[in-house]
């Protein structure tokens, strides 16, 4: 599969500090694509790369194949994390001015616009002013102008922040939609929980750096913990402590329950998860058994700390 | 279309649809000619002030010169006593002159006094001066054997003529109308930067405040933006100017028409031919004036002047937009900008009223900063090519280096949220 955006080596400094260091990633075609870490990473400054915000000290980006150039504006959707919208202005024209720039042309553009406007029932509202809609329904006419020019590529930068639950869940499947049709979208977020189930591929990006890249279950399986939580009802606690002991690490854990069973944490060590199984089988009756997945959240907090 | 057209059309169809341009551009005129109408009322209210001023003069000295004016009586006092007229002026009047008895009348040149709890207007006494001037002057010619009359008669007032060298007639006033010309156009271009310059700035702030601007510059080139939004204010303020021009010459067609009907009436009924021998020799007059002044090259220097001091000008207030977060915390930038313009202004009025070719004049009209407003200023009066062509080339050069300086910090500006950067910040924008 190849790659709708690859970034070289990319350098950015402002002044004396360095917001991107020797950064490169590869977002493959039609993939959901996280970009992820603590605010101040440097994702933001990548992104304006990415748009030709800026420039950066040297390094390269290729979007889909060729080396960045003004032209690529046009194929770029972009939803900054400070967005906003003019407000006197009425809300067909702002559209139709923002996708013009995107060099859509006009015609086109009001075709484009009407389909969305149906989608979202809002025909209503063209000659309305942007300051006259409530927040939530500006909201609608904000995600609007990042697709209405249908890129290739759409980058939202916190997508979901400041936006109500229901607005959040209506861009959420109109944005999985789009990917199903072809678009590759590239998330941007240091709230790392939220984009996780959505993600085919991540980047961590700690302090100018990248730190992990890759497909978002390999990254996974390379962090897996070989920890499973275990639920069991015994009347033998103490001799299954003693055999458990003998083989793996237990720990506490807690976890949602019907039973009133005994939750354990077991580390395999170099045993086999099949190993764990019937031992506990022969104490009683197991209740729970899963392997503990890490969150994004805990593979970074890990990498970073290492 | 492009995009820069783009953006100057939404530039300038936001600020026409503007209440406020809509307003000012309509209001605007009637305001000024309200104005006008109300500093004439109120001075004609003034005027009509009938001003008494009581005279104690026992010799009779000058009791006879002191002539009623429109808005000053004089009121003989001499019959009472010093004090009691001191009372009844002091009550009644607006002040008292006071002509002591001396025994040489050259003493009174000294010694005639105005006595009043308000300082005399400046005409009033100056004219009080030259009455007691005149009438000692004819006393001692008098005593000294002089028939003063016939030296009176023998006074000549002189009115000299001015011509050029090329055999033309000269025109009088003709300097206080191409200064006033001057100043006219110097002080347009100075507003229109103050007034546009300012709604540039406020439209980039508007920009970074509905945080709109990175959206924006994802699509287009902040340097494109930037211009756009440059031009785009121009236009509208070219059109606020345009539609001006309009609404004062339908006025003064609908006027003079009225006026004209009028005048017509009353010549039909008087035949007054020397009226309209007056009439005609006026024109011919406004004629002459007009080809005294060059008329073409001001027309021509306005707008080549005004296109270079505004971009130049709105290019500065577009950066300081960019680098701050409200208008509020824009006076520490606005101030280095208004000084020079206001320095131009002062700069032209004095040096150039007094000498157009003087030393100070040429150098203001040659730097950029002041060369719009002070060599608009000299223009009517006749300024070498030479001058001007290199004005226009050193304005046009920093106008570039402006520009591209602006773009830089307008760039990094556009994008920084919530500081009030410094000075200093702002030099290393500059290196970014």
């Amino acid at each position: 599969m190849s790659n709708i955006l690859e970034v070289q080596n990319v350098v950015k400094q402002y002044g004396d500090y360095t917001a991107l260091n020797n950064v490169s990633l590869q977002v493959p075609k039609g993939s959901i694509y996280g970009l992820l870490g603590p605010n101040g990473a440097g994702k933001t400054s990548l992104i304006r790369i990415i748009n030709q915000i800026t420039m950066p000290d040297s390094g390269v980006v290729f979007l889909d194949g060729e080396k960045l150039n003004p032209e690529h504006v046009k194929h770029i959707g972009y939803m900054p994390e400070e967005r906003g919208l003019y407000k006197t202005m009425k809300v067909g024209e702002q559209c139709l001015y923002l996708a013009q720039l995107k060099g859509m042309p006009e015609a086109e553009a009001k075709k484009q616009l009407k389909y969305w406007f149906e989608k979202f029932e809002i025909q209503g509202w063209w000659d309305k002013k942007i300051q006259e809609l409530s927040k939530g329904m500006a909201q609608k006419i904000q995600f609007i102008v990042t697709v209405l020019h249908q890129p290739k590529l759409l980058i939202l930068d916190e997508p979901f922040s400041g936006f109500d639950p229901v607005n959040a869940n209506l861009i959420k499947d109109e944005i999985i939609e789009l990917n199903k049709k072809g678009t590759s979208v590239i998330f941007s977020t240091h709230r790392m929980e939220s984009v996780e189930e959505m993600c085919d591929y991540i980047a961590l990006i700690h302090k100018s750096n990248k730190l992990i890249e890759g497909k978002l279950d390999d990254v996974k399986r390379q962090h897996r913990t070989n920890i499973y939580q275990v639920g069991i009802i015994t009347n033998n606690i103490e001799g299954l402590m003693v055999s458990l002991t003998q083989k793996f690490t237990i720990g506490q854990t807690n976890f949602k329950s019907l039973n009133d069973d005994l939750k354990l944490e077991v580390h395999l060590e170099n045993h086999s998860s099949n190993e764990l199984i019937s031992m506990l089988t022969q104490f009683g009756q197991v209740t729970h058994f899963m392997e503990k997945i890490p969150t994004v959240n805990d593979i970074f907090i890990q990498t970073v700390s290492q | 279309m492009s995009v820069l057209s783009l953006i100057i059309k939404r530039e300038f169809i936001a600020k026409v649809r503007n209440k406020s341009f809509i307003v000012m551009t309509f209001l605007g005129p009637l305001l000024i000619v309200g104005m006008t109408f109300l500093i004439a009322y109120l001075s004609s209210v003034n005027k009509g002030d009938i001003k008494i001023v009581g005279v104690h003069d026992r010799a009779n000295i000058f009791i006879n010169d002191f002539k009623n004016s429109e808005d000053i009586k004089y009121v003989d006092l001499s019959n009472l006593p010093f004090d009691k007229a001191k009372d009844s002026a002091s009550n009644a009047f607006e002040g008292l002159i006071y002509v002591p008895q001396v025994a040489n009348v050259d003493e009174l040149a000294t010694k005639t006094t105005y006595i009043s709890d308000d300082s005399p207007k400046m005409d009033f006494l100056m004219n009080l001066q030259k009455i007691i001037d005149t009438k000692l002057n004819k006393e001692n010619l008098k005593k000294l054997g002089f028939d003063a009359e016939k030296i009176e008669n023998a006074k000549i007032k002189s009115e000299v003529q001015f011509a050029k060298f090329s055999g033309e007639d000269g025109l009088k006033f003709l300097n206080e109308i191409k200064i006033g010309i001057g100043f006219a156009f110097g002080y347009l271009i100075m507003m229109f930067i103050i007034i546009y310059g300012n709604m540039v700035m406020r439209s980039v702030i508007e920009e970074k405040t509905n945080r709109i601007i990175e959206i924006i510059i994802s699509s287009v080139k902040p340097f494109q933006l930037m211009m756009g939004k440059i031009i785009g204010t121009s236009l509208a303020g070219i059109l606020q100017f345009l539609i001006w021009i309009v609404l004062g010459v339908i006025l003064i067609f609908s006027l003079s028409a009225v006026l004209g009907g009028q005048q017509e009436a009353v010549t039909t009924a008087q035949v007054s031919v020397e009226q309209a021998e007056v009439a005609m020799s006026f024109v011919e007059k406004l004629q002459l004036y007009i080809n005294e002044i060059p008329v073409f090259t001001i027309v021509i220097s306005f707008v080549i002047f005004f296109i270079g001091g505004y971009f130049l000008y709105s290019s500065f207030y577009a950066a300081i937009g960019a680098a701050v977060d409200s208008e509020t915390d824009s006076q520490q930038f606005l101030m280095p900008i208004i000084m020079p313009l206001m320095l131009a202004v002062y700069v032209g009025f004095l040096t150039v009223m007094n000498d157009p070719n003087g030393t100070v004049a040429v150098i203001f009209s040659l730097v950029p900063l002041t060369s719009p407003i002070v060599m608009l200023m000299r223009i009517p009066f006749g300024v070498p090519l030479w001058q001007i062509a290199l004005s226009v080339v050193l304005l046009y050069g920093t106008f570039i280096f402006v520009v591209w300086f602006a773009a830089k910090i307008y760039r990094v500006g556009i994008l920084m949220y919530g500081k009030k950067p410094s000075w200093k910040e702002l030099y290393k924008w500059l290196k970014y």
